[in-house]
């Protein structure tokens, strides 16, 4: 049978994909450009017996979808910039409690209301440090109307395995495009729902780590009565400020995505075997890097393309031996400057290293990154 | 025979981290008794609270319990009461909890009119910060951060409630104990959002800095102020100045949030198939 295939947006991909993912709850707060994630799940998710709730902001919104998830509910909001960095308060509480949950980013220029209605990619920084205190992280970042669905159903993952906090970020321009999508079967992607305890109610722990560093987690309304907190808690989620307590549970939350780096990871390498420059891009930026990767063997000019789908956690290992490999390394991106921090921490001055930014609200231009390759070459 | 508390409370939780004197723990104990009168099952209650001495009261009770950030109880109990309407979900917290850092929260949930009970501590202080003024400080009344006095009006979180939409409010305060216990419970039992509003003491940051000399002090002025509103329907308008209402202060029935969302689902089903 042939595939069910349409012609989308990727705020709709998002939407469908959550979908696909079991997504039963959603709370929100219309924002340019990411409404039309809301607008999609309000009618769909009735449909198949969830819930949609147009909060009065977006904290109340992050609230919300933390409440929601601790029924059992797989839970998303979708935002942008004003609305991301008003989440980031519950992002941490999220991160502390242990809350699986998703966020999307549609990402638009700033800082403050900025170009409601151009692209951007200067959240990349704020989605790995933008709330208080030290805490894991994990992002994706799409490029394409296919990836969006499927990298939401991914994030849905993410979220319920690690039981945190998961950002989608995609820019503007992959929110409102419209491009062929060819929906994945039921059962054709993998879905994971979060382990649920496996001991009595009694035994019951909410952060009992010693069976591994992600305890499970029980639902609200089940049998299982647990506590649950922002302060820094002991294994049984009641507040505790014994050092050692607090030092190991704060070590715990940062492993869980440090020692599965290799299950979260995901990238793409496109022509990076012989490469001598390479361009480092995400997102919809990463669609002109390619296309200045074909123009730059065209002239000879041996160039690959490392497109980071996981902006966090950060894709250290690969990017340091690709820094020994090549000549010199570009970073594309829609700011001025932020990811191109981390690989330049990485490669440790290995190779040359150029940016190629841009604010102004247009999209990166395949010249402009052929430019700057032909610097570091 | 005494009534047993101990039986909602949670195992080796106690003792609690109030003060002596504090009114909280009073109304921990008429949330209990309320709770008992209503039958609610623990297994199926939630108790929602932000951040403050009130909104600790949570982590004693013997329930599904939530201890979320500064003013945003509200919105995480919405998300609880959407996500799984079948639950009993109940909100604890103070005055600047609620409704300074929490006001929009607060005020849209009693709009929405879901059906939850959320029991306001108004101690008209912020106590765990140390005594700075909220929005029911008195004006006048000494907080750390009015050194010359509060210059702010102030808030009457029951009428806000009844403004914002909230279709069950009463007040009551720590010293009529036993009239909590009644009020929070015909706030569970009503269907639709329910707001409890009982007034209550912190000696430590507000009696200390506003001549009450004693915890009986701040109960005796508890006592004085308030009226209920029966008796206060017969008394002219001069002896109500500086009287606070208690009772059931309003009380009316409009279509509970979920269960109108419920029609939705049915609604998009029947579209699906
Ligand atoms: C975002 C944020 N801002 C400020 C605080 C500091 N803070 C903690 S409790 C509190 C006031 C609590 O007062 P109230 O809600 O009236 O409760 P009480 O302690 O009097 O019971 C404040 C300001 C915080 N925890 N979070
Ligand atoms: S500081 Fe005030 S509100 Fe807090 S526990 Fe002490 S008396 Fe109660």
């Amino acid at each position: 049978m042939a595939k069910k295939t349409a012609l989308v947006q990727g705020n709709e991909a998002c939407a469908h994909g959550a979908v696909y993912a079991g997504c039963k709850f959603f709370a929100g707060y219309p924002i340019t450009p990411s409404t039309e994630v809301a607008e999609v799940l309000a009618a769909e998710l009735p449909k198949v017996g969830g819930s949609f709730i147009q909060m009065e902001d977006e904290i109340g919104a992050m609230a919300a979808i933390l409440g929601g998830s601790l029924t059992g509910a797989k839970a998303l909001t979708a935002t942008s910039g004003p609305g991301v960095s008003l989440k980031q308060e519950l992002i941490g509480y999220a991160c502390i409690a242990e809350i699986p949950c998703v966020i999307v980013n549609v990402m638009r220029g700033g800082p403050s209301t900025g170009m409601p209605t151009g692209p951007g990619q200067s959240d990349v920084m704020q989605a790995r440090w933008g709330t208080h205190g030290d805490h894991a992280a994990i992002a994706v970042a799409p490029e394409s109307i296919q990836e969006i669905f499927t990298e939401t159903v991914r994030a849905f993952n993410l979220a319920e395995k690690y039981r945190m906090p998961v950002q989608i970020l995609f820019d503007e321009i992959v929110g409102h495009m419209r491009e062929r999508i060819e929906y994945p079967e039921p059962g054709e992607l993998e879905v994971i729902d979060r382990a649920k305890p496996d001991v009595s109610p009694e035994d019951y722990k909410p952060y009992d780590s010693s069976k591994g560093d992600i305890p499970p987690l029980a639902s609200f309304g089940s049998e299982y009565r647990f506590h649950v907190t922002g302060l820094n808690k002991a294994a049984d989620g009641f507040p505790t400020t014994k050092p050692d307590l607090v030092d190991a549970e704060e070590r715990r939350q940062i492993r869980k995505v440090e020692a599965n780096r290799k299950d979260i990871e995901k990238n793409e390498e496109y022509m990076t075997e012989d490469a001598e420059v390479l361009i480092f891009a995400f997102g919809s930026t990463s669609r002109s890097a390619r296309y200045a990767v074909n123009e730059l063997r065209k002239e000879g000019i041996k160039a690959g393309l490392f497109r980071p789908i996981t902006l966090w956690p950060f894709p250290e290992e690969r990017i340091a031996a690709l820094g020994k490999q090549v000549k010199g390394m570009v970073v594309a991106e829609m700011n001025l400057g932020q990811m191109i921090y981390e690989v330049e921490r990485v490669t440790k001055g290995s190779c040359k290293l150029e940016g190629a930014f841009r604010v102004d609200g247009e999209p990166i231009t395949p010249a402009q990154i052929m430019e700057k390759v032909k610097e570091v070459n | 025979m005494a009534y047993d508390y101990e039986k909602s409370i949670r195992p080796g939780k106690l003792p609690h981290i109030w003060c002596p004197g504090c009114g909280h723990g009073i109304v921990m104990k008429g949330l209990i008794r309320a709770m008992d009168t209503c039958g609610l099952d623990k297994n199926n209650t939630a108790i929602v609270s932000g951040i403050g001495c009130a909104s600790r009261l949570p982590g004693y009770m013997d329930c599904c319990t939530l201890h979320t950030a500064h003013g945003r109880a509200a919105a995480f109990a919405a998300g609880v009461k959407m996500a799984k309407p079948e639950m009993n979900v109940l909100i604890v917290g103070g005055d600047g909890d609620g409704v300074a850092i929490g006001g929009n929260h607060f005020i849209h949930a009693c709009r929405r009119n879901m059906d939850m009970t959320y029991v306001v501590l108004n101690n008209n202080i912020y106590g765990m910060t140390g005594g700075q003024f909220s929005p029911t400080t008195p004006t006048g009344a000494n907080a750390s951060t009015t050194p010359y006095g509060n210059p702010d009006p102030t808030f009457d979180i029951s009428k806000l409630a009844i403004g914002a939409g909230a279709t069950f409010v009463a007040r009551t305060t720590a010293f009529h104990a036993t009239q909590i216990d009644k009020l929070i419970a015909e706030g569970i039992k009503h269907k639709g959002m329910s707001v409890i509003e009982v007034l209550d003491d912190c000696p430590t940051c507000f009696g200390r800095r506003n001549k009450f000399r004693s915890v009986v002090d701040m109960m005796k002025r508890l006592k004085e102020v308030a009226v209920p509103v029966q008796a206060a329907a017969k008394m002219p308008a001069e002896k109500l100045e500086g009287k606070i209402l208690t009772g059931v202060l309003f009380k009316e029935e409009r279509p509970e949030y979920c269960a109108e969302y419920a029609k939705i689902i049915e609604k998009a089903k029947g579209a699906n198939a």
